[in-house]
Parts: C-alpha cells; structure tokens; sequence
C-alpha cells in the first residue's frame, strides 16, 4: 500500500493521488459533515474519532449512526450495515483478477482501502487486468497513490468535523446532509428501471413496516425490493417487451 | 446515550463495521480457490445496495417521530426535490453528489431554521 516505497516512488502512485486529488473537495465535504453527524447524534468523541478513523465507508457509517443511537441491537446495525456495503462485493468480484497475485494480507489491506471513488478510478484507467509483473506493479502503485490520497483526506476532515461539531447545534438540522449525501449515493446506483422499481418498492416497504421491532423494515424493505425486481427481471426474459427487442 | 460517553457496546458496534468493510470490499479474493454465487444471488445483488439505501433514508426524508407526515409543508420534502434537480441536471457527473448535499442544504436551511417547517 502507499507506505511501501516501491510504490510511492513507482511514476503510476503520482499519477494515482493526482487523479484522487480531482474529487478530493468532495470527499473532504463529506468527511467534514461525516464528523459533525457523529457526534452530533450522541457518538462519544472518543467514539466519532474511532469510527472516522477505521470504518472508512462513509455509507454505512451514515447508516449505523441513526441505528446506533436507536439503540438498535448489534445485528440489526452490521447487516444493514453489510447491505449498504454490497455494492463492494460486486467491486471486489470485478478487481479479483487484478489482485489475486498479492499475498492474502495485502489483498485483504488493499481491499479495505478501496472505496468506490478509487474502484471506479482504478478500473477506468486499468480496463485489462493482468500482464506483465511491472504492468502488475504499476497498477498496485496506482491504486496505492489513489487511495492514500483519499484515506489522507477522508480521515483528517472527518476528525475536523470532530472537532467543529461543538459549534453546530443539532437543532439546526445538519444531519439531515447526510441524507442528502445518502440520497446522491442512491440517485448514482440508479442506472435502470429495475433499480429504482427496487428503491420505489423498499422506500415504501421502510414506511409502511416502520413500527416492526429492531429496525426489522429495513431488513424486510430490502427483502420484499429484491425478491420483486428478480420476478420483474425473470418474467420480462420470458416475455422480451417491445423496447428491449428495439435495444 | 448521554454526552461524551464511551461505552464498550458502541465500540464493539464500531470495530463489527470495520469487519464488515474489509468483508465486503474483499470478499471475491479473500479464498484463492474458484468459486462463484449462485446464479439468482449474483442477480439479486445489483438491486440490494440501492434498496438499502432507499429503507434507511425514505423513512427519514417522510416520517417524524414514527409517523407518516401527510401534508407538503416540510423542508425535507423540498431539499430532496432540490437535491434531485441538482443530481438529475448535471446527468451524475462530477462532483454530483456534493452538489446534492450543498442544493439541498441550501434549500432545507433557510426553510427549516427561518419558515419553521
């Protein structure tokens, strides 16, 4: 990873943090506002500091924060947490073959340090897996550079939203920036008809089990959304609609 | 929870979510032996992370205190819609999702702190 110099000094780590850098502001927004909902939503510092520093996936953090001060039991908060994550299953099954040269320590180091942000950079500068083992080495000095940048920014802004969140009341409703920040999230992963029949079905399922104990809607929102869209995608290839037959 | 506690159980919650980062960004390399999800899984996968989403903050944006809102007058609604305007006119590209976080704000705060809503 980025501490190990024959990945710093490799020309790919430069141009791996430059292109980490273009997105930073966004990132460091987000790592501010990340700080201040902590705490703001009854986190300990001790607590905020731990959790900006090894969480590291702003997603599920802005979702365990409001099960965590809930009170929710300790399932209810890593499976969803683990759900809002999923996404990174699909990424880790797509980087597989760059990575499975690594030892295990460092795939599993790697992998943790990969967010979305440096997934969708790595991959769009490294479209072809595998070749040569300088061509290996080059991409891991890449990723490295890219994902230093990010865990730099992310971790020392959400310890300054740490730090700032004694000034900013709750009562003014800035948490509410991490629903928004969840909304862009969601607005992003919506790039078919079927995902937002998935978002529409488990919003509403979440509304209408919101009294089940332990948070259980979500759990049943998520079920109910993709138990459906599977349905929709298995009786659409038995019946191919007009549009699809055009596309 | 009362201000500035540490307690171990938010801790231990804490240090799970860590766990299941390094899980889920790792998952497909972390046995070197081939193997694949089932078929329906791995098809059911694309719909999950959008459909958590959609169950942690729908309930957010159109319930207080466990209830249904039922009326129009709430700064949520409209930063969502602004936040949406923000998204959907840029097409997702660039800084898109701190742009929906800042046109929302902008919307949800003078709305929430000056009208009351």
């Amino acid at each position: 990873m980025f501490f190990k110099s024959a990945f710093y000094r490799h020309p790919e780590f430069k141009v791996g943090a430059l292109d980490s850098m273009a997105a930073a502001p966004g990132l460091a927004a987000w790592g501010l506002m990340m700080g201040v909902t902590m705490v703001n939503s009854g986190l300990s510092t001790f607590e905020s500091l731990l959790m900006g520093a090894i969480v590291f996936a702003g997603s599920s953090q802005l979702a365990a924060i409001p099960l965590i001060a809930a009170g929710a039991p300790m399932w209810v908060v890593l499976a969803t947490g683990f759900c809002v994550n999923l996404r990174f299953v699909v990424f880790s099954a797509h980087l597989r073959p760059y990575m499975m040269h690594l030892p295990l320590g460092q795939r599993l180091l790697t992998g943790y340090l990969t967010t979305d942000l440096s997934y969708v950079l790595f991959t769009r500068r490294y479209p072809q897996h595998g070749g040569s083992a300088a061509q290996l080495h080059a991409q891991q000095a890449y990723l490295a550079g890219n994902c230093g940048v990010n865990w730099v920014a992310w971790v020392s802004c959400t310890v300054i939203g740490v730090v700032l969140s004694a000034w900013v009341p709750t009562q003014w409703g800035l948490g509410f920036a991490g629903i928004l920040a969840l909304l862009g999230i969601l607005f992003s992963l919506a790039t078919s008809p079927l995902r937002w029949v998935s978002a529409g079905v488990a919003g509403a399922a979440a509304v209408a089990a919101y009294a089940l104990p332990l948070k259980l809607n979500i759990m049943l929102a998520i079920a109910v959304a993709v138990a459906l869209c599977l349905l929709l995608q298995a009786s659409q290839r038995a019946a191919p609609s007009v549009d699809e037959e055009v596309l | 929870m009362t201000a500035d506690q540490t307690d171990l159980w938010t801790v231990l919650v804490i240090l799970g979510l860590t766990a299941i980062t390094v899980l889920t960004r790792t998952l497909f390399f972390i046995s070197s032996k081939p193997w694949h999800l089932p078929q329906w899984a791995q098809r059911g996968l694309q719909y999950a992370p959008i459909a958590a989403l959609a169950a942690v903050i729908v309930p957010e944006i159109v319930m207080t205190h466990g209830a249904f809102i039922g009326h129009w007058q709430d700064a949520r609604l409209f930063a969502v819609l602004a936040g949406a305007a923000w998204f959907f006119g840029r097409r997702g590209q660039g800084q898109a999702v701190l742009g929906t976080i800042v046109a929302g704000m902008l919307v949800y705060l003078p709305l929430h702190l000056l009208w009351g809503w």
